[in-house]
């Protein structure tokens, strides 16, 4: 019972213990992730070694209070917080083993106490059981006393003699089964002497001359039985048991021991005791008991003198001490586990055993006092256990338990150190890497922008050169190695720039502008970009944008033109046959299309090759997803026109191995398409950038030898949120490009394939032509003949023309019979150049006229022009080179240029005049407000940024916030103010010169009210780019 | 033709390619020639010896600047940064490329990086320019000899 409840006390400590130490290791260990292990010695300082409870919460505040994160003290800390783990692990440790040993010695000594109270109150037991049976034992001796005085001294004659004395007694001794027998005395004066022992006819004797007396003490054996001599009194023996009836006579006073035994008998009152002793014939030990006899009863509270005078006799008894404990005891149970022994210890230096032996090995003693009604006598009873005690298992178990769990959980602990220890070690390892993987990133992108932007200032000295070359005198061989050797450095700096974007897009400085363009009118360019190549190959190139899609949208004009490129570019180099399809939608619109569209637009295709199936290109668009169009991507136009752009190719398509990585940087499909095919692999990477940037998705779909589509998403704004005024504009437009003279005009477009009359029907129904489409020649006749509206133009495909030459021989016959006022005219749709030597061969007046195809606005426009007479022709500056452009552009043109750097201005300035412009330099910012303080005559201002005093930036902020009152004044007095004939001096175009390109951008230019920049030295083609923006700006402010 | 003045002819074209093999000289130089023409003769030696005298007088100035106890970063910073702009201007390239060192121990204010820089840019500088006064002589030998300098000299890379 005991064990168990110690073993759950134990049980619970440790439980207990348990938790406290989780406690605390999860509490210092989160304190110290949190804050990163920033600690430093400074706060422990002093403390260093004690280790209390105080301490540990101080060492928490200071955790607390330390938060500086320098990495130099990191390692500090570190060696710091091992030794402080160790410290405390060894703390707990030696704190634990002290608390084992604390337990073994109280749970020992607890089960040596109990050990003692079992012992002490089995001892009292026994104690008071024999102070009772003696008690008992007296009491009838006592009562014998009672017997004496009543039958002997009461009566007259007495009522006993020796022999009824001896009968009686031997007859009661079962009474008495401690006393082994019984004596009484009588009291007799000196006076009644004679007179007494005539009576009994026997003198009295002395005690201490008999032998084998068992008086104790008299250790004299004198002979005879020498009378007693003379006495005040005497205490001769009249009655005895028959065992010791040679007592009879003797004078009890004689005796030492028993005359003191008497008289305290008879003073007290009381039983009285001698000293243990040997009885002669037991040979045990014994007691002499003594009661007085009186001859009246006394008062409870008689003095002794009162007692000594009423004193009759005296009556002994002899006790078996040892035969009395030997009873006892084996009345009790458990007398083997203890031994016990009883001392008379009246004398306490000497203390007399009465009975047991010193047999036992144990130490522990219980004494419980033995009161036997004589306050004289004082006897112990001394118990000890007879075994040694047993050694405490169970507090040696309890304690090792308790050891071994606390270590256990200081192994925990030190593990659990350990492993943040090395977690944290790997965490600042992880994170010194990821600095130095960033680092690298960070050094590669810069390396690549220096080095680009370094091979490209060199470039562009031999760009330069070669295009001055090209304008000398050169012959045919000559040109033709210059051209080529301006086509490749020009491909080398496209490449450079490429490199340039990829690094810009890599350190997140690219930015998306937001300004209106056509859409369509960007598809053109690039269409016409391409086409020299397209032809080239016979690949069918054709644009298609969806009605639908508004004219004019706000976005990336640039970016977005370079997407295009980029895919239609990738798609040009892997295709030897087929069509290049470039198709523009809206989102909702695909989005709605019924899945009978989507089987026809499957079915048939540009160029009757098979092609993938595009609508897998876009499956996994988010915006196509369920949730999707639900919730609308976050865009900064108020009315974002989702535009889906998908170019489709017929070419050699992506091994599906490699499809996975296609939009890696620098990666091709294998390292010999680069030798046979050019390019770094980094167009689709940037093109996927650029994407996301627009808000965007890019996805593909691409089947080997069968071809591969690209599809894309972006987001714009709406260039002219409300149609009508969007609708007016686009006329206006059409008369400025000159295609206003089609309008009204009707035209038939004759293909059997759907896909790629839509695409004619698209380009001819831009220049306001009303269209049908027939699918065969037959269709198209019926229609012309029977028709009542009048037909201008008929539209054929080569295709349907070569196919047939009968058929058509008769059309075109059929064409011509008609009246020539309206007789339409015929025109046919070639996409190779070998179709136009046969439309030579056959063509006159009437026709047919050969259209080459890719078809775009402006070029069908200028062929429908030529043949149908109208309209006049419009200058075309887009041959022209940059060089020639810039003469044309600068000539005459007041330039104001500052820079603090002489050199520089020089340069410049002579840069400048070779293109015709009329140079004034000024090398200083405050001189340049100056000169441009009046009304001058300036068209543009070059800006050096870095200058100092005043630099660039502030200069013009300064000129901006002059044109700004100028222009307030001006308005406001109109009169005063002689007419301008330029209003754009009131916002003087400035362009910033800047030598590093790579961090100048657009965006930081136009906040300081610039209006662009160039690099320096000049790059022509640039400086054209970037005059002609500000020229035209100021151009359209005049008109 | 002249045989002597063919030589001399070649003599220069020799001698400005090497300038540009040593890497003294890079493209724009050529731009800077081909800025040169009839209305505008002496372009070039006129905007070079503007680059000599602006730059003997921004060494001078880092100089002193430099020997003063405390050295004023930015104003030292300012100054390369103009010789690096006129130096790129004129294509004088190894100057330009010493002054892109300077200024990074311009930035990290190292003192004895900043002169052992301006020594090496005092030494670019001295030796451009005794080329380019060499060029220059040959020249006006080559008009004097009343032949036509070559215009274009593409850099042989």
């Amino acid at each position: 019972m005991s064990l168990l409840h110690v073993l759950g006390f134990g049980l619970k400590v440790g439980h207990l213990l348990w938790v406290l130490c989780c406690w605390v290791v999860s509490s210092i260990s989160k304190n110290w992730l949190v804050f990163g292990g920033e600690m430093t010695k400074a706060g422990f300082v002093g403390d260093g070694g004690k280790m209390s409870l105080n301490w540990l919460e101080k060492v928490l505040e200071n955790v607390y209070k330390i938060r500086h994160g320098h990495s130099n003290q990191q390692a500090g800390s570190k060696r710091f917080r091992t030794t402080w783990w160790r410290k405390l692990l060894f703390t707990w440790v030696i704190g634990w083993v002290i608390f084992s040993l604390w337990i073994l010695w109280y749970m020992s000594s607890q089960a040596a106490e109990k050990r003692r109270e079992t012992l002490g109150s089995m001892c009292d037991e026994r104690a008071r059981m024999l102070q009772d049976q003696f008690n008992v034992s007296m009491n009838h001796v006592q009562a014998m006393s009672i017997l004496i005085s009543t039958f002997h001294h009461d009566k007259e004659p007495s009522a006993i003699d020796q022999r009824t004395f001896a009968r009686y007694t031997e007859r009661t001794a079962f009474e008495r089964p401690l006393t082994s027998f019984v004596a009484y005395a009588v009291r007799v004066l000196h006076s009644d002497r004679e007179e007494f022992e005539k009576a009994q006819g026997w003198k009295i004797k002395r005690m201490d001359t008999l032998e084998k007396t068992p008086v104790p003490k008299d250790d004299s054996e004198l002979e005879g039985l020498e009378p007693s001599p003379v006495q005040e009194e005497y205490a001769p023996v009249i009655f005895a048991q028959d065992t010791i009836s040679h007592v009879v006579s003797l004078d009890m006073l004689s005796g030492k021991e028993d005359r003191k035994n008497v008289l305290r008998a008879r003073a007290s009152g009381k039983g009285v005791l001698t000293a243990p002793f040997r009885l002669i014939k037991t040979n045990s030990l014994g007691v002499i008991l003594t009661f007085a006899v009186y001859n009246k009863d006394l008062p409870p509270n008689a003095t002794p003198e009162e007692r000594i005078e009423a004193t009759d006799g005296y009556l002994g008894g002899v006790f078996h001490i040892e035969s009395l404990v030997e009873k006892l005891l084996q009345q009790l149970a458990s007398k083997q586990t203890i031994v016990v022994n009883v001392y008379d210890t009246t004398n306490c230096s000497h203390p007399i055993s009465m009975y047991g032996s010193d047999v036992s090995e144990d130490s522990l003693e219980h004494v419980s006092t033995l009161n036997f009604g004589d306050p004289f006598r004082k006897h112990e009873m001394r118990c000890r256990f007879k075994q040694k005690a047993p050694l405490p298992w169970l507090a040696i178990t309890t304690s090792f338990g308790i050891l071994v769990i606390a270590l256990l959980v200081g192994h925990i602990f030190q593990a659990t150190v350990n492993r943040i220890a090395k977690v944290e070690d790997d965490c600042h390892k992880m994170t010194e890497l990821k600095k130095r993987a960033e680092a690298a990133d960070e050094a590669k992108s810069q390396f690549l922008a220096t080095v680009s932007h370094e091979i490209r200032t060199p470039m562009n000295g031999v760009l330069g050169m070669l295009q001055m070359l090209m304008d000398t005198d050169l012959d045919e061989t000559q040109q033709d190695y210059v051209r080529t050797a301006q086509e490749s450095g020009k491909a080398l700096v496209s490449l450079i720039n490429e490199v340039l974007d990829q690094a810009k897009i890599e350190s997140g400085k690219i930015e998306i502008e937001a300004v209106q363009f056509d859409v369509r009118a960007i598809l053109d360019d690039v269409l016409s970009l391409f086409s020299g190549k397209s032809q080239e190959n016979g690949v069918e190139l054709a644009v298609f944008i969806s009605e639908h899609v508004p004219e004019i949208l706000i976005g990336d004009p640039g970016r977005f033109r370079q997407i295009i490129t980029n895919l239609m570019g990738n798609s040009i180099k892997f295709t030897e046959k087929g069509h290049i399809l470039v198709t523009v939608r809206l989102v909702d619109e695909v989005m709605n299309s019924t899945d009978a569209e989507k089987e026809s637009a499957t079915g048939s295709t540009l160029s009757g090759f098979p092609v993938p199936d595009r609508w897998l290109s876009w499956a996994k668009f988010r915006i196509f997803s369920h949730e999707g169009p639900a919730s609308p991507v976050p865009t900064s136009f108020s009315n974002p026109i989702n535009l889906i752009i998908s170019v489709e190719d017929t070419g050699i398509g992506i091994p599906p191995e490699a499809q996975s990585r296609v939009f890696t940087p620098f990666m091709q499909v294998r390292p010999s398409i680069s030798r046979t095919h050019g390019g770094t692999g980094i167009g689709l990477s940037i093109s996927k950038c650029l994407v996301g940037l627009m808000n965007g998705e890019i996805g593909f779909v691409s089947i080997p030898q069968l071809g591969s589509t690209f599809t894309f998403t972006a987001v714009f704004g709406d260039g002219c949120p409300i149609s009508k005024e969007c609708k007016s504009q686009q006329v206006k437009g059409r008369g400025d490009s000159g295609t206003s003279e089609f309008h009204g005009m009707k035209a038939l477009v004759v293909d059997s394939r759907s896909v790629r009359a839509d695409v004619s029907k698209y380009h001819i129904q831009r220049l306001g032509i009303h269209v049908e489409v027939f699918a065969d020649l037959n269709q198209c006749l019926h229609a012309i003949q029977s028709g009542n509206a009048r037909t201008d133009i008929v539209l054929l495909e080569w295709e349907i023309w070569d196919k047939n030459s009968g058929l058509s021989a008769i059309f075109l016959n059929k064409l011509r019979d008609m009246k020539p006022r309206v007789s339409p005219r015929l025109f046919l749709l070639s996409n190779s150049i070998s179709s136009s030597r046969i439309s030579a061969a056959t063509s006159d007046a009437t026709g047919p006229f050969v259209i080459m195809k890719p078809l775009r606005a402006s070029m069908l426009a200028a062929s429908l022009q030529r043949v149908m007479g109208v309209g006049n022709r419009i200058s075309c500056s887009n041959g022209e080179s940059p060089s020639l452009s810039l003469r044309s552009l600068l000539r005459g043109r007041k330039i104001l240029i500052v820079d603090d750097n002489k050199v520089n201005l020089r340069v410049a300035e002579g840069a400048l005049k070779k293109y015709g412009a009329d140079v004034v330099c000024t090398d200083s910012g405050e001189k340049a407000i100056a000169l441009l303080k009046a009304l001058h005559d300036f068209d543009a201002c070059f800006m050096d940024i870095q200058m100092p005093g005043m630099d660039g930036f502030e200069a013009t902020r300064r000129i901006r916030q002059m044109e700004q009152t100028l222009s307030e004044d001006f308005l406001l007095g109109e009169s005063t103010s002689e007419p301008r004939e330029n209003i754009s001096n009131f916002r003087l175009p400035i362009l910033a010169m800047t030598a590093d390109v790579i961090h100048a951008t657009h965006e930081e230019c136009t906040k300081y009210g610039m209006d662009g920049y160039v690099s320096k030295p000049f790059e022509a083609e640039q400086l054209f780019r970037e005059v002609s923006r500000c020229f035209q700006s100021s151009s359209n402010h005049n008109l | 033709m002249d045989v002597g003045l063919v030589q001399m002819q070649r003599r220069l074209a020799d001698y400005a390619n090497a300038l540009f093999k040593e890497g003294i000289l890079d493209s724009q130089y050529l731009q800077l020639q081909e800025l040169q023409d009839e209305s505008n003769p002496d372009f070039v030696v006129e905007v070079v010896s503007l680059f000599f005298t602006d730059s003997e007088k921004l060494l001078n100035d880092l100089s002193r600047d430099l020997a003063q106890p405390n050295v004023d970063f930015k104003r030292v910073d300012a100054h390369v940064h103009q010789l690096k702009g006129s130096s790129s201007s004129i294509g004088a390239e190894r100057v330009k490329n010493a002054c892109i060192v300077f200024r990074n121990f311009c930035q990290e204010k190292n003192i004895p990086g900043c002169l052992r820089c301006l020594q090496q840019i005092k030494q670019e500088f001295l030796l451009v320019k005794s080329k380019l006064e060499t060029l220059f002589k040959l020249e006006q030998q080559v008009v004097a000899a009343g032949g036509s300098i070559p215009t274009v000299q593409q850099p042989s890379l």
